[in-house]
């Protein structure tokens, strides 16, 4: 589903995010990317040096919007002033679609600044989709939620993540950002096959894909955006093209950051799957 | 003994809530002495059995290891936060101190923005707190003192690096207004500090010899275990000093004020007329046989060229021509 309207029926490839260690080589150098994906909270300010660099972004490449504080699945309410911040950000950017996960992170106004796993039951997946929808309305921009990385599964939950994901984005009619490393975290710490998950998701939402590194401990798998996208991850990204299609795929490095040039490389190792992807395509 | 509360089903959005209340105070619990969960909760109940009323196990981690992690994860990122957000104030107190400093201070003060970037917004507020509890001034009272003007300091640079810019002032916002009605508010961007140490000094031997913080905290980008070589230096010495601190083409910057300087702008903040808060600054002088004309116009056209003024939002009403000097001559000639 390479363009659709989850994703603003763009068609984009392969991008990067917008990391401060760059800024510096892309604002000299105007290296040749597809399109950057940037942190909205980072942006969400008044003035100052993140504006200047996003203008100067803007001027020349194509730019997502990925938050991580929106907290859909928190049993607060959306926080308004958030949203406004946010609105103002999307009209700067003129972003296609914009994404945030499908968390919670907020207690009663105090922030964890954590993406929490939510206990996957018919009364969260209700509440957040209506949370998904009042944003979407709010916004006026396709949202897709993302699915988290997680450590911990609660007693109360009525169903699998999968179906928990499903649940939420039929109610919410908003689209997948599908990460593909964070099922494969998941999956190694609670046991499920990470193929089941990606085959009976709703590849028809799928508006962007997420790949990444993590990291290995004793006993269990840490998403730690700080390494090359293992092999793992590269088979099921593969398989989740072949269900959903050429999809706009980022990827995340975000600790331990390396030179531009060895992230944008790494990044674009995924045109190898997406010309696979093509080939099986009949003319 | 009454019973304890049944695990949340997160079958209802009130359910929903109190789960996450429930998880969420384990999270908000710091961390033992070899920064592991604590096992006891607040309340005094095993968290071993808190956390197994409403989070699995599996074949690899106990509940209580599952929800560990969460714990660690938060404290390992708020804290990180803070040391690279308050290098100066770390420089002071020093790295034991100020990792007690900010896990007390998270502890009382948790969170209350979508952004990491506020995490710090009431460290002054807690350091003025402290300083009337026991157990933390100890024989270095005015450590906390020294802390709470390098955090003001800090605070003032994070604002200076995103916070909002308005058109500065043009010469037809002056034109035609009388002194008495010339009006300026600041820049949203410019903090005006008064302060007992020169933190200013302290901040620059600390720093390397590149521009004064380009970056402040973002979530996503900070660099864990970036750590700034720990400063040996003597800790900032007592001394009276009036500070702006600022922006200038999105770089970073302090400038140090004459007290008179100093007063006018924070009267022009405060929403005084040019006459007026030059007229005050004057009269509470020390110094003598000053040529305040000469001076304040100096002092006018820094402030302009740096962008620092900005138009009132009450419209002055149009009167006669007028211009910083001759507000001046009409407070010199009105004592």
């Amino acid at each position: 589903m390479p363009a659709n309207r989850f994703n603003g029926f763009t068609d984009y490839g392969i991008g990067i995010g917008l990391r401060v260690p760059h800024y510096r080589h892309i604002l000299a150098e105007k290296p040749v990317v597809d399109w950057f994906e940037i942190i909205s909270e980072n942006f969400m300010v008044d003035g100052g040096r993140p504006l200047e660099v996003l203008d100067a972004i803007l001027d020349q490449y194509r730019v997502v919007q990925h938050g991580v504080a929106i907290y859909f699945g928190s049993a607060d309410r959306l926080n308004r002033d958030h949203l406004k911040k946010l609105k103002r950000l999307v009209r700067r950017t003129g972003t296609p679609w914009l994404s945030d996960h499908l968390c919670w992170g907020s207690v009663d106004g105090r922030y964890t600044h954590d993406l929490l796993p939510m206990p996957y039951t018919f009364a969260a997946a209700r509440w957040t989709a209506r949370k998904i929808r009042e944003a979407s309305d709010f916004l006026e921009v396709p949202i897709c939620v993302e699915n988290v990385s997680s450590y911990a599964e609660f007693h109360a939950s009525e169903m699998t993540e999968w179906e928990f994901l499903s649940e939420v984005v039929e109610q919410a009619d908003c689209g997948i950002l599908l990460d593909v490393n964070n099922i494969y975290v998941s999956s190694q710490n609670h046991r499920f096959d990470p193929y089941d998950y990606l085959n009976q998701i709703s590849h028809q939402r799928v508006g962007q894909i997420h790949i990444a590194g993590h990291s290995k401990f004793e006993k269990y798998t840490l998403d730690t955006h700080d390494h090359p996208v293992l092999d793992p991850v590269w088979k099921m990204y593969a398989h989740a093209l072949h269900l959903c299609g050429q999809t706009a795929t980022l990827l995340e490095w975000d600790d331990r950051i390396p030179s531009f040039e060895e992230v944008h490389n790494e990044a674009l190792k995924a045109n190898q799957f997406i010309k696979d992807v093509k080939a099986t395509i009949p003319a | 003994m009454s019973k304890p509360p049944s695990p949340p089903e997160a079958r209802s959005h009130q359910e929903l809530a109190r789960l996450q209340r429930l998880m969420a105070e384990a999270l908000f619990s710091p961390l033992n002495a070899g920064w592991g969960m604590r096992r006891k909760a607040r309340d005094g109940r095993s968290m071993e059995t808190v956390a197994a009323s409403f989070i699995k196990p599996n074949d690899r981690l106990t509940s209580f290891e599952r929800l560990e992690i969460y714990n660690r994860q938060y404290w390992f990122r708020l804290l990180d936060c803070l040391y690279d957000d308050y290098p100066g104030v770390r420089g002071i107190l020093g790295e034991r101190r100020f990792m007690k400093l900010a896990k007390a201070y998270l502890s009382r003060h948790p969170s209350r923005s979508y952004s990491l970037r506020d995490l710090g917004d009431r460290l002054e507020q807690f350091l003025r707190e402290i300083s009337q509890e026991p157990g933390w001034t100890g024989r270095h009272p005015e450590l906390l003192l020294m802390a709470r003007d390098m955090a003001r300091f800090e605070w003032a640079q994070i604002v200076a690096f995103d916070a909002a810019s308005a058109p500065a002032i043009t010469p037809d916002d002056i034109l035609n207004v009388p002194p008495s009605d010339l009006r300026f508010n600041l820049q949203p961007y410019l903090s005006l500090l008064s302060l007992d140490y020169a933190v200013d000094e302290f901040s620059t031997a600390l720093r390397d010899d590149e521009a004064l913080r380009s970056e402040a905290s973002h979530a996503i980008d900070s660099q864990p275990g970036s750590n700034p070589q720990q400063s040996r230096r003597s800790l900032p010495k007592r001394e009276k000093i009036r500070l702006a601190v600022h922006r200038c083409d999105n770089l970073i910057y302090f400038k140090r004020l004459e007290p008179e300087a100093f007063r006018i702008l924070r009267s022009l903040q405060r929403g005084l007329s040019l006459e007026e808060a030059c007229g005050k600054a004057i009269a509470s002088s020390r110094r003598k046989n000053v040529d305040w004309a000469e001076e304040i116009r100096e002092c006018f056209a820094c402030w302009a060229s740096l962008g620092w003024l900005t138009p009132a939002t009450e419209p002055p009403c149009p009167a006669r021509a007028a211009s910083p000097a001759q507000a001046v001559r009409a407070v010199q000639a009105d004592p």
